[in-house]
């Protein structure tokens, strides 16, 4: 199509105009970028800092920091191994449990429950993670710890005639009962997560499946959990970095002992806790000593935090309540 | 089945794989109903297993916290429980006091930030923006401890062995805010932006397309737009920092009186209960669950209020 020059210029085009382009708004983007570059330097320095404050810990213990077996504060000897293994083990326990519920109920939540109650019951379970993490601490302590001791833990322990993995003493505290309550804490972000990878799988390939002559079940183990997967997987990942870090829940009723954890009912010590507890009163070099146990934990729950964000990202599932 | 020719149409080839299929599944049918039963029946199982706890939680806070509520409790400062009078537990005000002041200066320092580094997320497509969106994401997922270790080597030694001399340098609630506060933000910043990004585009192209600036575009048309969607983004971010122990576990000092001034030492509900928890006298044990009923209280009346609030403001814009 041919354009007629124009008898007159056209007055969005004069010279005037050009301050209403996109990129001109000068005072806009200096804010942004200087609040959002305040920001980054916060994390920055917030990284430089936990990182140097264990400085002196590498340098008196070295890599042994890592896979050296025996922690005491003490006589300054600084292994982590066990404390590792001992966070290693809560976040599996919780895991063991928590997968197998989590998904039940998310499926449970999508494809069971009448619409209506769809919502009440994900808001129950937005509840659940609302709830501050001491108070499943103190619920833990107060409540599981003396029900544990006293009935659960002989119980379990008469299974095996008081053999491995229950056995005695029966003190309440310990991995078993760390691992149930983050189990409890990690639950609503598996089910949150995972119900929305479900929710988003489309109504069609549900009621194809169906109307081919597929079982409710069928069409959930072929079709939806299939195309829910990685949602799933990202939802299970983000909840693991979340019970490797959770810090004073676990300070409760972990009965914090450095040692490598035997049997289920062993007390132990995880990362995070162990820096809560340990800290008050601790000299220069101990504190470095947690620091560098800080760091540890750090890149592992940035490492597993990450993979679950790209997996959730890949998924497309909105991300909300994390 | 009878097989119908017609004219020009060529036999079905797959007819008898299809009779096949039709048989085994007629066959199997009774069982992959019982199967199917039975899994639904476990996800319904696990669906309430999942509440148990919740309910568990909610009771033991109600039936071992509430006889605790009281004038006294609210507006007393704790005393100590001695082998004279293992009863004397006093009250939680500093407890309260402190929280309200902690996590108040905290959102003060952190809505700005986060909102605005929203916004800017929300509108920029610079490689900065998409490594921020990262740093955010998983700031989001640390460990709340290692802000505890930060506000300690930054505000609590820091400055001391900087040799800056400022007055509320220490164990201060200040030291509490700044940890509670840096927490807050990646939080604030996610969910502001998913709200703020919401905005319909062509509203903001309307404002453009008028010859308003960037800036003003954003801040008369995008912000207003999404403002249910910041309260709850704000809100949420504030409901989570009421509850956090781990931060300011060892920053904030400890305190038994009433103070309004964040460079003193504070008390704080979440510290009080973990202390509380570990401490050898019962009563003090005791006394925890009505702390910990407050704080429950008061973090999902804030939660629950953002979500009610967004939806009220949603309805009257309509």
């Amino acid at each position: 199509m041919a354009t007629t020059p124009l008898a007159v210029p056209d007055p969005l085009l004069t010279e005037k105009s050009r301050s209403f382009s996109v990129k001109s708004d000068w005072a806009h983007w200096s804010v942004l970028y200087g609040v959002s570059g305040l920001f980054a330097l916060i994390c920055a320095v917030f990284l430089i800092s936990v990182i140097v404050s264990s400085i002196p810990a590498w340098r008196h213990s070295g890599l042994s920091l890592i896979y050296g077996k025996t922690w005491s504060q003490g006589t300054d000897s600084f292994g982590a191994l066990p404390i590792i293994a001992g966070t290693l083990a809560t976040t599996v326990i919780a895991l063991i449990f928590a997968i197998p519920i989590g998904i039940g109920s998310a499926l449970a939540i999508v494809h069971l429950l009448p619409n209506k109650a769809k919502i009440f019951a994900s808001s129950l379970v937005e509840l659940l993670a609302a709830v501050p993490s001491v108070v499943y601490g103190l619920w833990g302590l107060l409540v599981l710890a003396p029900w544990f001791e006293q009935t659960v833990q002989p119980a379990l322990g008469n299974l095996t005639a008081h053999h491995f993995p229950f056995d005695p003493p029966y003190e309440g505290v310990g991995i078993l009962l760390a691992g149930c309550v983050l189990f409890v804490m990690i639950l609503p972000m598996i089910v949150a997560l995972s119900r929305d990878s479900i929710a988003i799988v489309p109504k069609e390939q549900f009621e194809g499946a169906l109307s081919v002559g597929a079982t409710k079940w069928q069409v959930l183990r072929k079709v939806v959990l299939p195309a829910a997967r990685t949602g799933i997987v990202g939802a299970v990942t983000l909840a693991t970095a979340r019970a490797l870090g959770e810090t004073v829940a676990v300070a409760l009723v972990i009965g914090l002992n450095p040692l490598f954890p035997h049997t289920l009912f062993s007390t132990a010590s995880t990362l995070a806790s162990t820096i809560a507890l340990q800290f008050q009163d601790a000299t220069p070099l101990q504190v470095a000593a947690l620091g560098a146990l800080a760091v540890i934990l750090m890149a592992m729950t940035a490492i597993v935090n990450w993979i679950g964000r790209r997996l959730i990202r890949r998924a497309a599932v909105k991300a909300q309540f994390v | 089945m009878t097989t119908v020719m017609i004219d020009g149409v060529p036999p079905d080839p797959m007819l008898e794989r299809r009779e096949l299929i039709q048989r085994v599944a007629h066959k199997t049918l009774n069982r992959r109903m019982l199967a199917s039963r039975a899994v639904i029946g476990l996800c319904g199982l696990a669906f309430v297993v999942a509440l148990v706890p919740l309910f568990a939680i909610l009771f033991s806070l109600v039936q071992k916290g509430i006889h605790w509520w009281g004038i006294d409790f609210f507006t007393k400062t704790p005393l100590f429980p001695s082998l004279i009078d293992p009863n004397a537990v006093g009250g939680i005000s500093n407890a309260i006091i402190g929280s309200l002041v902690i996590d108040g200066i905290a959102a003060l320092f952190a809505i700005p930030i986060g909102v605005v580094t929203g916004l800017f997320l929300a509108e920029s497509t610079s490689p900065f923006a998409n490594a921020l969106r990262s740093t955010a994401e998983i700031m989001t997922g640390l460990p709340s401890i290692l802000l505890g270790i930060f506000a300690y080597q930054m505000i609590v030694v820091g400055f001391h062995e900087w040799g800056i001399k400022l007055p509320g340098i220490g164990f201060a609630g200040i030291a509490g805010s700044f940890a509670i506060g840096i927490l807050m933000i990646p939080v604030i910043i996610k969910a502001s932006e998913t709200s703020l990004r919401s905005v319909p585009t062509p509203i903001r192209e309307a404002g453009l397309a008028l010859g308003a600036r960037n800036g003003v575009v954003a801040r008369k048309i995008v912000i207003p737009t999404a403002m249910p969607g910041l309260i709850t983004a704000v809100l949420l971010a504030l409901s989570r920092a009421v509850g956090e122990t781990a931060p300011i576990l060892w920053v904030i000092g400890a305190s038994t009186i009433n103070t309004w001034d964040p460079g003193h030492e504070m008390a704080s509900m979440p510290l009080q209960i973990f202390q509380s928890a570990t401490s050898p006298y019962t009563s003090l044990r005791e006394e925890t669950w009505g702390i910990a009923l407050t704080l429950v209280v008061v973090v999902l009346v804030i939660n629950l209020g953002s979500r009610l609030l967004a939806a009220w403001l949603q309805r009257e814009r309509r």
